[in-house]
């Protein structure tokens, strides 16, 4: 383990930036936390959690695919892939890395999806221990630990020092390069630390929460369940909860003319969204209590019987704060998990 | 430059022959720039056609595997994609990827049993593949029966193939039905479903069902009546695609992808599913 005084975190994050692109929160003007490039001048946010998860970073908005240029019956295809350069993302909490996972499991499988792969082969994560879990936080009723996030490199940020753990090649590497700034250390502020984060995660109003009920092959138990209506009732389809997601990974692709070719691109697309399953023939979710049911059942039965349990949600409490009726999976698993009449 | 395979990359497909069939459909003949089939397939299998610009969607393979030269694709009218291939031309080039799906089970259920193909419209299109397939190998299959029905005359889809192909060959059996009477037409006339009920098949029989929802949905109904079990029935559903490898999330049923856990359903295996397809 090896430790640097807080002081110092500045000069590691412009030694990281010679090599590598360096991304990390930081305030936003209404201090919300953003994920931004570091340059220097810039503070590493307090704030527990960005405001959009840090799936951009593999998972972008809207990218460019290819490319076709035209010219009477012909086509040309032009792949316009490119090698991505090396980038580290700093400060990333136990929960979103976990959804990296979720996300692999989906990109990753044949046939991997090239575009995902290379900025998953280059991206280095270096995760930080939630000091102060948030009251919408429940990523422990998911098996993620806060206290003990993974990713390439672990960092534990105290009072006046941070503490540094490589847990793959990656993160060795890159510990390597910021030794000059950091000295060996035991385990036991590290310990201390963990011990004080879960002394609050027992406390969260969330602790309850549990997946007992959910799980693969458990459609029949919940699909018909006459809650769905009334959990829906209000939503107004705006999908900011898959937006804000780090584990939502529907995208839609799409053409656009640019007067001198035609680029194709792909971009979050939105289970939430009423034409999202619209065909020319019609449309197999009509209401917007299918459009609802169809995202919770993905994140709580189905995801979970094509990967062995796990399930498709991480507990960031992201769309906890952020949908504007305040709905949220929390509330659909207490009613139609049945611990809540 | 990024020299990984990437499935969402098309290749460049030339059409070079398109076939009127029906007032609304029309089977393109596509090869690649070397004229030649742009990948093998099994029958039911399908392919991401696009037209940069205006779009790309998923059709079912029409031609058969063992057609070596080309693939064919029946396409209906019905939206931005298919409106511009219906205006296509011959030597108009179009993007092809795939195959997608899983295909029928052509080689190991389906061997050896009486096969009944049911179609309706251009549901006749996914079923032209292993109809041609399983004729191709005749003598691995008992005998085969073939109900399709359209609106009209006019709407039978491979008309001229069925009369001159099908119609001839030793152990199959063609029942063709429209809606509603018409001038020139001596055939059954009536529904898909009462049409099977009529027949009144034997049940020693493996059935593959495809055509609009509600005839699929009563089609099903009828041969139950008449005592097959959902397992001896198979059919191939669609719905809107993206990708074509289960990633986009758009087919996603239950815990299965259409694109990739489908196009091919054993009834029984839908029963499963929520009935949202």
């Amino acid at each position: 383990m090896l430790k640097c005084s807080l002081d110092k975190i500045n000069l590691i994050f412009a030694e990281i930036s010679k090599t590598a692109k360096l991304y990390l929160p930081v305030d936003d003007i209404d201090k919300s936390a953003v994920y931004k490039k570091w340059e220097v001048g810039m503070n590493w946010s307090d704030a527990l959690n960005t405001v959009r998860s840090p799936k951009d970073f593999f998972f972008p908005q809207m990218e460019n695919l290819m490319e076709f240029k035209t010219e009477g019956k012909n086509i040309e295809v032009i792949d316009t892939r490119s090698e991505t350069e090396d980038f580290v993302i700093f400060g990333v909490r136990a929960c979103d890395v976990k959804s990296f996972e979720i996300l692999d499991r989906v990109f990753l499988a044949e046939p991997v999806d090239s575009y995902y792969a290379s900025r998953r082969e280059k991206g280095i994560i270096v995760s930080t221990a939630c000091s102060k879990p948030a009251e919408t936080c429940f990523c422990k009723t998911f098996g993620i630990s806060p206290e003990e996030p993974l990713g390439d490199v672990s960092t534990w940020k105290t009072e006046n020092e941070i503490f540094f753990k490589a847990n793959t090649k990656k993160g060795e590497a890159l510990l390597e390069k910021i030794k000059a700034f950091t000295e060996d250390c035991d385990k036991s502020a590290v310990n201390e630390q963990k011990e004080k984060i879960c002394r609050v995660t027992s406390k969260l109003p969330l602790k309850d929460l549990t997946t007992d009920a959910f799980g693969g092959g458990k459609t029949e138990n919940f699909f018909d369940n006459p809650a769905w209506d009334e959990l829906s009732q209000a939503c107004l389809g705006c999908g900011t909860c898959t937006f804000v997601c780090p584990t939502c990974q529907c995208y839609d692709i799409k053409d656009f003319n640019t007067g001198n070719g035609v680029i194709r691109f792909r971009c979050w697309d939105s289970c939430m969204y009423s034409d999202f399953t619209k065909m020319a023939h019609g449309n197999n979710r009509l209401t917007q209590k299918e459009r609802f049911r169809q995202r919770f059942m993905h994140k709580l039965v189905y995801y979970p019987e094509n990967n062995e349990g796990v399930f498709s949600c991480v507990g960031c409490g992201r769309c906890l704060a952020k949908c504007p009726i305040s709905m949220n999976i929390v509330k659909v698993m207490k009613k139609i998990g049945g611990s809540d009449k | 430059m990024n020299n990984r395979e990437e499935t969402l990359i098309p290749q460049i497909g030339v059409i070079t022959d398109v076939r009127i069939d029906t007032p609304d459909i029309k089977t393109f003949r596509v090869v690649t720039l070397d004229g030649k089939k742009a990948f093998d397939h099994r029958p039911g299998q399908c392919a991401m056609l696009s037209v940069p610009g205006v779009g790309e969607a998923m059709f079912s393979i029409t031609s058969s595997p063992t057609n070596e030269e080309y693939m064919e694709f029946s396409i209906k009218k019905c939206g931005c994609v298919t409106d511009w291939l219906h205006q296509a031309e011959v030597g108009q080039q179009i993007t092809i990827r795939g195959p997608y799906g899983k295909p029928f089970p052509v080689d190991d259920v389906f061997a050896g049993k009486n096969l009944l193909f049911i179609a309706g419209g251009v549901g006749l299109a996914p079923l032209r593949s292993v109809i041609n397939y399983c004729r191709h190998y005749r003598d691995r299959y008992g005998d085969i029966d073939i109900v399709y029905g359209s609106r009209s005359k006019d709407d039978l889809l491979d008309y001229q193939e069925i009369i001159d192909e099908w119609s001839n060959d030793a152990g199959v059996k063609v029942h063709l039905t429209i809606d509603n009477p018409q001038d020139g037409w001596d055939g059954h006339v009536g529904f898909v479903p009462s049409y099977v009920k009529e027949l009144g098949f034997d049940t020693n029989k493996t059935a593959v069902l495809c055509g609009p929802p509600i005839m699929i949905k009563f089609t099903l109904e009828g041969l139950c009546e008449i005592g097959f079990d959902k397992t001896q029935i198979y059919t191939t559903l669609e719905l809107r695609m993206k990708c074509g490898v289960g990633k986009c999330g758009r087919c996603n049923v239950g815990a299965k992808y259409v694109c990739k856990d489908g196009p091919v359903f054993r009834c029984d295996e839908l029963d499963e599913l929520p009935d949202e397809y």
